[in-house]
């Protein structure tokens, strides 16, 4: 890449103020910003200061970057912080990060629209030139105004590590020193950005931001909000979704010392106290009657049942490439197989939970908060204000995994209903204890998928048939008219719909069960974390079956796909591919097994190694992943977040399963749904491609890879092909 | 009201005799880096010190504990096997979305003030009833090993 020149399509709207400078791009006028410091207090807007959208810089030489994606763990506040500072030459440890108030004229996700959210691994993808030019406008006004000051020529003026110097007259200043008078420069009409080998933080080992305050419990997350006069709620829900309060006796409950009120709600009965562990108690204590007359009550052996059916018929098409009845037809052989995903539970450490507050000019939230243009619609709607009368602080959120990105604001909308039905006359903190996020539902969705391969005479693959059955996460929200086409919902089908493989002949279509009322979410991976499965698992079915290697097979197919090609041919070289595997123990069998997949435009292949025990027990061994997400902004996080990934895929292979009995979640808490243990976790290693692209995501993408590999490693060892999952339970032994 | 020895201080807590430690510490005594996630001893995401030892905070009632050291992730710092695990973290990155950690921490402590060098296999002994849904245990594992390397033997 070369230096490029891009236009700045600023206003020049930022006014000089008492402390420092304040840039941005496209600052509305009027909005309000506020802040939410890392102990959870907050500070007014200087009055003085225009509001920013993504950098401030302090005479203090404070430089503050605003996030406008939530931190849940993937390491945005690093990452997008990283890219401010490369092109403004900040000093990496005068950096700080705030994140954003909810206002999608400024903070929008790029990638959705007018939306202002974080998902689909988008935030550094989106946020890539909008960042570099909010920083490179910064540096350039700095620079004009030491120039300015110093009666220099700019081109003579160099910036490294936050200072500003001119070498000829051996005259230095600090970011801070110039803040003032760089408030006074013109916004550039364009400006230059680095060119990749001039990078110092990108692509180096920038390290975490927010290590420090996540080491010593200093991080403040929603859990840990204190207000004067709040309210602690826990809520009474329904066992069935779709169940109704029919009626309720809450006379023991409010005999509980600490508890303050129970009110009704249309999620159920929320008990109020002063501290969490009496409204426990209250909770506890109520009695309570439900009418099931509208519940759903089939269990999820029945909804796995009714899709076997359902896939016997022709769905809507969301693929049509050739004609995959005649290479059906005139088939020397056909393999197929079909495959059965459970419901899974995101199940962050952090159960859901929201604070609350309302006041005369609209109601003001402290939440983990993911989708803030929704959030405020709905609250909006909740309590009759205008979106911009809900204000959305954006604090840590202990995990997510795509469960506080709710199209539906499942647990905001309950946390108002509480203070709506207190009058607002308290602070509200709603808190789900584990077992009321375990059965809350917002699943990943059931699925069953079924694939047939048609082979000529020569083991070609010639025909493709993939058709999928499960519930559309997009059905019922204010997306469905946007985002499924053709009763195609593009979340169910991603991953299957976008298969790379040079295939004449494919079909890929779907159905959409209606009358199945689980409330349905994405999960780390969406579509991803059952398409990848089912394709990667069956075309090494088929590579069998052909008579052909599976890393081989794939790289004949991929001819046109070279970024899957690439990943796959490194991680096959670093894996060893092809070499023999050392031999186990005695009794134990061990085999290799591979995948690729390339989910929110980022690529990845991951070669496992297992060893299925005497006893059929399973080791995972080792996973070796290559990743291609385009410029490693920070390859240690990426690093991070591949191993991540191993992890919570392995959790959902190995256990990971919601029930339902009559409509009952039967899973309440990690003793019935076990997350992957310390000692269970592989070894790792991540090679990264080097790449020139913009990058892409990678809080998600690591995860599909992983279950068809080392599902396909347990066929390499024992023979055992597997079409259900999770594995608990299932003979490994072949 | 209980009295709780925290951190090396007496706090006079208004809480019930039944409620859990955790809830004591994070809405009593307002120290909020111990955290809630299972409430059963499924998790290890409230874990602190009593008397020296890593006790799940979530299901250990203050009636058990009056009298008693306890120690929260606010003192990590307090001696040097603390402050080599949070250096270590540190530098290894371990963290992610971070609510487990002050467990993780807590349970490594623990671990390196009676094992000054422990195996793999220890660690695994002692940290696998530690949840992380990140699955930061490539590193969690990696971070003790530096701690200890940072203490000497």
């Amino acid at each position: 890449m070369s230096e490029i020149t891009i236009q700045n399509l600023s206003r020049r709207n930022f006014l000089q103020g008492a402390a420092g400078l304040t840039l941005g791009v496209c600052l509305p006028l009027s909005a309000q910003a506020t802040f939410v410091l890392p102990d959870a207090a907050r500070i007014e807007p200087n009055k003085r200061f225009e509001p920013n959208a993504f950098l401030r810089i302090g005479t203090d030489n404070s430089i503050t970057v605003i996030s406008k994606h939530l931190e849940m763990g993937q390491g945005t506040y690093t990452g997008l912080a990283t890219i401010v500072a490369e092109e403004l030459d900040a000093d990496w440890a005068s950096v700080r990060i705030e994140g954003a108030p909810a206002d999608a004229s400024r903070y929008n996700n790029l990638l959705w629209g007018p939306a202002q959210g974080t998902g689909g691994s988008t935030a550094m993808a989106n946020s890539w030139m909008q960042l570099r030019k909010a920083g490179a406008s910064a540096r350039a006004m700095l620079v004009a105004a030491a120039a300015r000051q110093w009666q220099v020529p700019v081109a003579e003026i160099t910036v490294a590590e936050g200072v500003v110097r001119h070498a000829a007259s051996k005259r230095k200043a600090r970011f801070g020193e110039l803040a003032l008078a760089a408030a006074n420069e013109p916004v550039p009409e364009s400006v230059s950005l680095k060119d990749l080998k001039n990078f110092r933080l990108i692509g180096k080992h920038v390290p975490r931001k927010d290590s420090a305050a996540k080491t010593d419990g200093s991080a403040q997350f929603t859990q840990d909000v204190q207000l004067p006069g709040m309210l602690v709620a826990l809520v009474a829900h329904s066992p069935r979704f779709g169940g109704k309060v029919a009626s309720f006796d809450d006379s023991v409950a409010r005999q509980i010392a600490g508890v303050v009120d129970v009110v009704q709600i249309p999620q159920g009965v929320a008990v109020l106290a002063r501290d969490t562990w009496s409204a426990k108690k209250g909770r506890d204590a109520l009695t309570v009657q439900w009418d099931d007359s509208a519940a759903f009550k089939l269990g999820s052996d029945e909804i796995l049942a009714s899709y076997r059916e359902l896939a016997k018929q022709p769905g809507a098409v969301a693929r049509r490439d050739g004609d995959a009845e005649t290479a059906f037809a005139s088939a020397a052989k056909v393999v197929r197989a079909s495959y059965d995903f459970p419901y899974l539970a995101h199940a962050a450490m952090e159960p859901m939970n929201c604070v609350m507050q309302l006041s005369s000019d609209g109601c003001e939230v402290w939440n983990g908060e993911q989708f803030q243009t929704g959030d405020q619609y709905a609250l909006a709607s909740v309590f009759g204000l205008k979106p911009d009368q809900v204000k959305l602080n954006m604090l840590f959120a202990g995990g997510s995994f795509g469960r506080r990105a709710n199209i539906h604001s499942d647990y905001l909308i309950e946390t108002a209903h509480i203070v709506k039905a207190i009058g607002g006359r308290a602070p509200v903190k709603l808190v789900w204890m584990r077992e009321d996020d375990m059965r809350a539902g917002y699943f990943r969705p059931a699925f069953h998928h079924v694939l047939e391969a048609a082979l000529d005479a020569k083991g070609t693959l010639t025909g493709w048939r993939h058709r999928l059955v499960g519930q559309s996460i997009m059905a019922g929200s204010a997306f469905e008219a946007m985002m499924v086409k053709n009763g195609v919902d593009h979340t169910s089908v991603e991953g299957a719909s976008s298969l790379p493989y040079a295939i004449p002949n494919l079909t890929v279509d779907l159905h959409t069960p209606k009358d199945i009322k689980v409330p349905v979410l994405w999960w780390r991976s969406v579509g991803s974390s059952h398409t990848a499965y089912s394709t990667e698992t069956f075309l090494d079915e088929v590579a069998r079956a052909a008579g052909k290697d599976s890393v081989a097979l794939r790289l004949d197919l991929l001819a046109k796909h070279p970024r899957h090609a690439g990943v796959l041919r490194l991680a096959a070289e670093k894996a060893g591919w092809g070499k023999p595997l050392a031999a186990g123990k005695k009794g134990e069998k061990r085999g290799r097994g591979v995948a690729v997949h390339e989910s929110f435009h980022s690529y990845i292949a991951q070669v496992a190694e297992v060893t299925v025990r005497a006893d059929g027990s399973l080791k995972v061994d080792r996973i070796v992943c290559a990743v291609d997400c385009g410029i490693a902004i920070n390859p240690h996080n990426i690093v991070a977040q591949v191993e991540g990934s191993v992890g919570f895929a392995l959790s959902a292979l190995l256990r990971g399963e919601i029930t339902l009995k009559a409509g009952v979640v039967q899973q309440s808490n990690f003793h019935d749904y076990s997350l992957l243990r310390l000692d269970e976790m592989p070894k790792v290693e991540v090679h990264i491609v080097p790449s020139a692209e913009p990058p892409t995501g990678i809080g998600e993408p690591g995860v599909p890879p992983v279950a068809p590999a080392v599902a396909n490693a347990i066929a390499a060892a024992t023979g055992k092909r597997i079409y259900r999952l999770p594995l608990a339970g299932q003979d490994l032994r072949g | 009201m209980i009295t709780l020895n925290i951190n090396g201080k007496q706090r006079a807590l208004d809480v019930a005799p039944d409620t859990p430690l955790l809830w004591a510490l994070r809405d009593g005594a307002q120290l909020t880096g111990t955290k809630y996630s299972c409430g059963m001893s499924l998790c290890g995401a409230c874990t602190v010190h009593v008397d020296g030892a890593a006790v799940r905070s979530c299901s250990t009632p203050v009636s058990t504990v009056v009298g008693k050291r306890i120690r929260t992730i606010e003192a990590a710092d307090a001696d040097k096997v603390g402050q080599a695990v949070q250096a270590a973290w540190r530098k290894l990155d371990v963290v992610q979305c971070g609510y487990c950690q002050s467990g993780q921490i807590m349970g490594a402590i623990s671990l390196l003030q009676k094992t000054r060098k422990p195996t793999d296999a220890q660690i695994d002994e002692a940290l696998q009833g530690n949840l992380c849904r990140c699955a930061t245990y490539v590193r969690v594992r990696a971070a003790v090993h530096e701690a200890a390397k940072q203490l000497g033997v």
